[in-house]
């Protein structure tokens, strides 16, 4: 197959044309905006049989994604950051009604300071919202995830809507090599979307997001979004294999690199870890047995294999590109948790922030991180959480701070 | 002069309902008596887009009160809910994956606090889209599920939980009632209507003439509140009758802008219909509020001014 240059933007549009979906519904936000803008044209020259709608908001945005799935339609939308944010509640919704359709969120810090460049904040504040998410390193990852998405989500054990995640700017407007699949065989992995229990029609009416009184009726509901979403473990092994068979390419819940014999490990997610893995050959260049975890599939969380990757290593490094202020690293608590009960669990779990609002992380930076991570291996003491910030971004947020008027 | 033309007997209007009873609104509920009527015309081939507010709870798990679907969306987004809806409906029969005959009618349920505020924007959208909707408004003129806080759409002088009376504020509400006709006007949409549940004859015969019409078909439905406002369950018939009666509560339609209004009170005092009523006592006991008494008079009379002499 042929590949074609494009932008991440432009290979989550062609996920969604080659997901032949039915309806999109649209807010413009930096820097997602590429995407409804190609499925706009797309649907207006026929390329793509789907109805676009411009939306007054991303909350408006959001709550006609999930009645149109409901209604029976293979529905795709994207956002951004606040847009993310501002149809959070809508979110939740969309999962309580088991509609399973497909959100790329390009991630883009949040407010304030108001910036346009990435951090995962945004995406993984919707990490409890119901919504499985799968988080993408490259433009062509972005692509096949969309039609995986599609696959798991409509699986009659999952019924859970996806969000799959790239990063702005790094992914978002960078251009790469992308396979298209051929539109046969992506049929072949993703049968059209024929509910047998969605829609509301003449015959057979429905009553769907009720009100419920008391706890026992809400927890039961609330359960079943979490029982499905852990099927999505299952139906997601069973995508993958069925997408590498057909198309060649290979996506597991999370991604190894170098870690065969690996004392040390850095765990990172989307594109960041690119870098990530340039840092690992560097480092092993150097005679440094490093390697790199990469979490592709953030709900549900692939804990059982996280565990395997990990058990017995010296020291782990988790790199979040978020914060949670007077806690730390949100990714880092979370393989904190799974790695309690195990008990080769590594010597050392270390935590470091950076990368944040499209921040650069240096390779000497990285070689920081794989240093101290070593020695705290070592010494059997975890670190952090570390903020991420090098003497010559000290000196550069100095002088900006000169020239606002403040005593520096 | 307006006419009705299907509804001219109450006779007339259909014994079937579609509105089951045994629903957990209040005893009195002068909203749910204009969605009953409304449902005589509109039928059971509906869904329901609701909006957070008192109608909420006549979908609860695991009851519903209609033969139609419903589906609750947020307190801020129900016509964006719509769209969603109609969109996927136009969008499945087109692709064929459903017959026309399974068609429904896609209905916004909201109250006052959903309509004047948090979904104005979605609201605005849906008109602007000219989205093929209904959209009924259950105004009972305050947050009421949450126990009757001031809302946009509180007249003057009403007292509520958030806008009680006071020495600073002895009127209570100091806000007028913001007009959701006219900014619904301006958006041009092919209907929009007001009605009352007391004149049920004007009220299903403008859900008779806005069916004829493609696009956003918009409701203002009065309704009368007795846990609200404060009066016996028992008198909602009267009190819906004298907001019509003293002119606060016009009955007119609007067809792509156009204004006309469908009857013609002969004016009461205002004292009439706000004596009746508890979120209005204060303006009548201990001593009797004068100027703002007179303030709502004159309100009433200079909305009416141009509209009597224009039939006249």
């Amino acid at each position: 197959m042929d590949s074609q240059m494009m932008t991440g933007n432009l290979a989550a549009a062609w996920g969604a044309r080659l997901a032949d979906v039915d309806y999109i519904p649209a807010f413009p936000i930096t820097p997602q905006t590429e995407i409804v803008e190609a499925l706009a044209k797309w649907c207006e020259r026929g390329d793509l049989a789907a109805r676009f709608v411009s939306m007054d908001s991303e909350h408006s945005m959001m709550t006609a994604a999930g009645a149109a799935e409901v209604a029976g339609a293979r529905v795709f939308t994207a956002t951004s950051s606040q847009g993310l944010l501002h149809a959070f509640e809508v979110l939740y919704s969309i999962s309580g009604w088991r509609a399973p359709l497909v959100l790329v969120n390009v991630s883009r810090a949040l407010a304030a300071p108001i910036t346009l460049e990435s951090d995962h904040n945004d995406v993984l504040a919707a990490r409890d919202a119901g919504f499985l998410q799968i988080h993408a390193e490259t433009c062509q990852e972005v692509l096949d995830s969309i039609l995986m998405a599609y696959r798991i989500a409509e699986d009659e054990r999952v019924m859970l809507p996806v969000i799959v995640n790239l990063d702005g700017f790094t992914l978002s407007f960078t251009r790469e090599p992308v396979s298209l699949p051929d539109p046969d065989m992506v049929r072949r992995f993703l049968p059209p979307f024929r509910p047998s229990h969605l829609g509301f029609t003449a015959s057979s009416p429905q009553a769907l997001g009720v009100a419920v009184i008391g706890g026992t009726s809400y927890a039961y509901f609330r359960h079943q979004v979490h029982l499905a979403a852990r099927n999505a473990l299952e139906v997601h092994r069973e995508a993958a294999e069925s997408f590498h068979a057909l198309f060649g390419r290979r996506y597991d819940l999370v991604e190894g690199y170098r870690l065969e014999d690996a004392d040390d490990v850095l765990v990172m997610t989307n594109a960041g870890a690119s870098k990530g893995k340039a840092a690992v050959d560097a480092a092993r260049a150097q005679g440094q047995r490093v390697g790199l975890l990469r979490l592709r599939v953030v709900r549900p969380w692939p804990a059982e294999a996280i565990r395997q990757a990990l058990r017995g290593r010296r020291g782990v490094a988790v790199l979040d590109q978020n914060l949670a202020p007077g806690q730390g690293g949100i990714l880092y608590q979370e393989v904190a948790a799974c790695l309690y009960h195990e008990v080769l669990r590594p010597q050392a779990l270390c935590s470091f922030i950076g990368g944040l609002g499209g921040q650069n992380i240096s390779a000497g930076e990285f070689q920081a991180i794989f240093e101290q991570t070593a020695e705290a291996g070592v010494a059997g003491t975890g670190l952090g959480p570390v903020l991420l910030y090098s003497a010559e971004e000290h000196r550069e947020m100095t002088q900006l701070q000169m020239l606002a008027g403040g005593n520096a | 002069m307006w006419q009705r033309e299907t509804f001219k007997k109450i006779k007339q209007i259909p014994r079937e309902e579609h509105v089951l009873p045994g629903t957990a609104l209040c005893a009195g509920c002068g909203g749910l008596e204009a969605l009953r009527l409304a449902a005589k015309v509109l039928g059971d081939h509906v869904v329901y887009v609701n909006a957070a507010g008192c109608f909420t709870m006549l979908a609860a798990y695991p009851y519903t009160s209609f033969k139609g679907s419903w589906l609750y969306t947020t307190m801020g987004s129900a016509p964006a809910g719509a769209q969603g809806v109609r969109d996927a409906l136009d969008v499945l029969i087109a692709k064929g994956r459903l017959p026309k005959s399974e068609d429904v009618k896609v209905v916004v349920l909201g109250g006052d606090g959903s309509t004047y505020d948090m979904a104005l924007s979605s609201t605005s959208g849906a008109l602007h889209r000219k989205l093929d909707f209904y959209y009924i408004c259950y105004d009972n003129e305050a947050y009421g599920n949450t126990g009757m806080q001031l809302s946009p759409a509180t007249p003057y002088a009403a007292r509520t939980a958030t806008s009680p009376c006071s020495v600073q504020h002895p009127a209570a509400t100091t806000q007028e009632k913001k007009d959701i006709f006219e900014i619904w006007r301006a958006h041009r949409p092919p209907y929009i209507a007001t009605v009352a549940p007391r004149y049920p004859l004007d009220l299903e015969e403008k859900f008779v003439r806005a069916a004829a019409f493609t696009g956003p078909k918009m409701f203002l439905a009065l309704s009368a509140c007795p846990t609200g406002w404060v009066y016996d369950p028992g008198e909602t018939p009267e009190v819906a009758k004298l907001a019509v009666e003293t002119g606060l509560w016009p009955l007119k339609e609007a067809i792509n802008g156009v204004v006309t209004h469908t009857y013609i009170p002969k004016r009461k005092p205002v004292e009439a219909y706000l004596k009746l009523q508890g979120r209005f006592r204060h303006l009548f006991e201990p001593t009797v509020q004068t100027d703002a008494i007179r303030h709502i008079q004159e309100r009433v009379d200079a909305y009416w001014q141009p509209v009597t002499k224009e039939q006249a």
